[in-house]
């Protein structure tokens, strides 16, 4: 089957570190594949190698089978790989609203109309509207984004991130700092959207239960590199997630 | 309606702010006829020419985040295009168009490289280059004497309808007949200063609403984003530098456009006159005043600085013959002291308002309702 992502040998160096080292991964279409791995271990970067926000040292990324090694971070954007920040990362004082409307501008490829008015862009802002719905945001559609509580701006960010309605879905520990009654609006958004079965989907994620239930596939990284690959179960029982996640002691 | 979309439905959002508008937009307009005197004419037009400029400025440094010294330097250029126009090609319209298209081209592709050079760089690096750029530009111009009359500058004519054309065009059709004084309105004499007050009043409303449309398209709010995180806003999509150039280019053409305005109405221009870093620093100055990231802003604050510039030495000199008696008083408020008074009054101004008076206005006006 054609891999809808793939990278091959992408390695990062930061001057003698290699932060991540030689990982080769396809993600089959229409998959949701869990990303773990412990602090430090690459995840994020390799993330960033991915969505374009660093360039890679040597190795490539694929896009539906097409080199976009050499696009930048926009660029990839546009053809689909869309990315939720670990560190909620907004436009900060723009109205939630506003937020969630620039990613769906984006994805209609206004930005660049100079003479009409935004809000004669009905569409847009309805389209905006929806997408504050399934975030729950809606009551709070014309606050500042900075004066959001944590759990909100998270939610935001996802938001803006199903505004760009990409192939690729990419969250990075997208319910980090969440409180326990916010955590399952972000989840079931996750699952209808792998329910779908047309977007591929990575997630960083360190809640092993989390994982374990929406994940079709796990891979684990360590210092930078690839070391587990496989179905859920056998990979939460592999020694270096057990070791990683639950502090089990594996003999070397 | 048609209000909604001249204003492209960025409407005032504050009555103080809607009056204070309307109020300098009729005393600008009737300026002619209720501030008689040639000083008060020219203080009008600056602060029309100055609206044009302040707001091209802001589109950069308010709405995209971008610090440039190098304002003036667009300013400069369209004052020198129509001057040199002018002066070598004699004072028909032509002429006029001509330095106009001229000075608008090299606007455009000077900062096309700027932008797409150094937008990539950090923004104080930026802020230095432009610097650089400006002030080898300034050098330039008073070195090249013979096209730009040095330091001297150029003394020119403007096109007939500009000087007493108007007259005289009445009397070649004969319709001096139909009119009972045909040289006067409202007893205003109507001369050459007279009409191109009138066409510099609405080339400013123009050009100021359709800097209004600009910032309010997407394009617009993309630059927008921008300001506030160009790294995000690259991840939606949007390639900055391609955002960044534009709002460059554009902000470099009006800036130009008040320029041309600016050697029209003055018929001279000199490097003092367009060039030079103390208007650099007055347009930094009316941005914040009014207040950054909005436009009406530029409105408030070319007015305020202006008027005060101009008449704060008239009043202290008022006031301080009131106290000629009172020692110490006396010599505080002597109108020598003016730039001393001056400089408080604006450290005063961006204390209290941070966010300019626009900003301040709409802050209180959002609150209330």
């Amino acid at each position: 089957m054609a891999f809808a992502l793939e990278t091959k040998d992408l390695t990062i160096r930061f001057g003698g570190h290699v932060a991540v080292n030689a990982v080769s991964c396809g993600f089959e279409p229409g998959t949701l594949t869990a990303i773990v791995g412990p602090n430090g271990a690459g995840k994020t970067t390799y993330f960033n190698l991915i969505s374009g926000q660093l360039k890679a040292s040597s190795g490539k990324v694929f896009l539906r089978g097409k080199d976009i090694s050499g696009d930048s971070a926009a660029t990839r954007s546009r053809h689909g790989i869309g990315r939720a920040f670990q560190l909620t990362n907004l436009f900060p004082y723009l109205t939630v609203m506003e937020n969630v409307r620039l990613a769906v501008q984006s994805r209609a490829h206004v930005g660049l109309n100079l003479w009409s008015i935004w809000s004669s862009h009905k569409d847009l802002i309805q389209k905006a509207d929806e997408v504050l719905e399934t975030v729950a945001l809606t009551a709070k559609r014309d606050m500042a984004a900075a004066a959001l509580p944590h759990g909100d701006q998270r939610k935001l960010e996802v938001g803006i991130l199903m505004a760009l309605e990409p192939d690729i879905f990419m969250f990075d520990e997208p319910t980090a700092g969440m409180s326990v009654d916010e955590v399952p609006v972000i989840l079931d958004l996750i699952r209808s959207l792998k329910a779908r079965r047309d977007k591929t989907i990575l997630l960083v994620e360190h809640k092993m239960d989390v994982v374990r239930e929406l994940a079709d596939r796990i891979i684990v990284l360590h210092n930078g590199a690839l070391v587990a690959d496989g179905e859920p179960a056998e990979v939460i029982a592999s020694p270096i997630v057990q070791q990683a996640y639950l502090g089990v002691e594996v003999a070397p | 309606m048609i209000l909604q979309r001249l204003f492209s439905g960025d409407m005032p959002r504050s009555k103080v702010l809607t009056v204070l508008l309307l109020g300098i937009l009729l005393a600008l307009l009737l300026t002619p006829f209720i501030f008689p005197g040639a000083k008060a004419l020219n203080v009008a037009a600056k602060i029309l020419i100055f609206i044009v400029l302040v707001a091209s400025f802001d589109l950069l440094l308010g709405y995209t985040g971008i610090v440039s010294f190098a304002h003036t330097m667009f300013f400069g250029i369209g004052a020198y295009g129509v001057a040199i126009a002018l002066t070598h090609l004699g004072p028909t319209w032509t002429a006029v168009a001509v330095g106009a298209a001229c000075a608008l081209v090299i606007s455009l592709l000077l900062s096309l490289v700027i932008g797409l050079f150094s937008l990539r760089v950090k923004a104080l690096f930026f802020a230095m280059i432009t610097l650089a750029v400006a002030s080898a530009f300034q050098t330039l111009a008073s070195q090249l004497s013979d096209l730009t009359g040095g330091e001297d500058g150029l003394s020119f004519k403007v096109p007939a309808l500009l000087m007493d054309g108007f007259q005289k065009m009445i009397w070649d059709a004969d319709l001096q007949q139909f009119l009972p004084h045909p040289r006067m309105i409202f007893g205003v004499e109507v001369n050459g200063k007279f009409v191109a007050f009138y066409l510099l009043a609405a080339a400013t409303l123009v050009l100021f609403l359709v800097m209004l449309r600009l910032v309010n398209s997407p394009f617009g709010r993309v630059l927008q984003a921008i300001r506030e995180n160009a790294f995000r806003a690259e991840a939606l999509g949007y390639r900055v530098v391609v955002y960044r150039t534009l709002s460059t280019m554009l902000s470099a053409a009006f800036a130009t456009l008040a320029g041309i305005l600016l050697a029209l109405w003055l018929r001279y221009n000199g490097p003092d006159t367009s060039l030079s870093f103390e208007i650099m620093i007055d347009i930094l100055l009316m941005v914040v005043i009014g207040g950054m990231g909005t436009l009406y802003g530029s409105v408030i604050g070319a007015s305020l600085f202006i008027l005060v510039q101009n008449y704060l030495q008239d009043l202290m000199k008022a006031a301080s013959q009131g106290v000629s008696q009172v020692p110490f008083l006396k010599d505080l408020i002597h109108p020598d002291r003016w730039l001393l008074w001056l400089g408080i009054l604006f450290v005063l101004s961006v204390y209290r308002f941070p966010a300019g008076v626009v900003g301040k206005l709409r802050m209180r006006a959002r609150r209330t309702t």
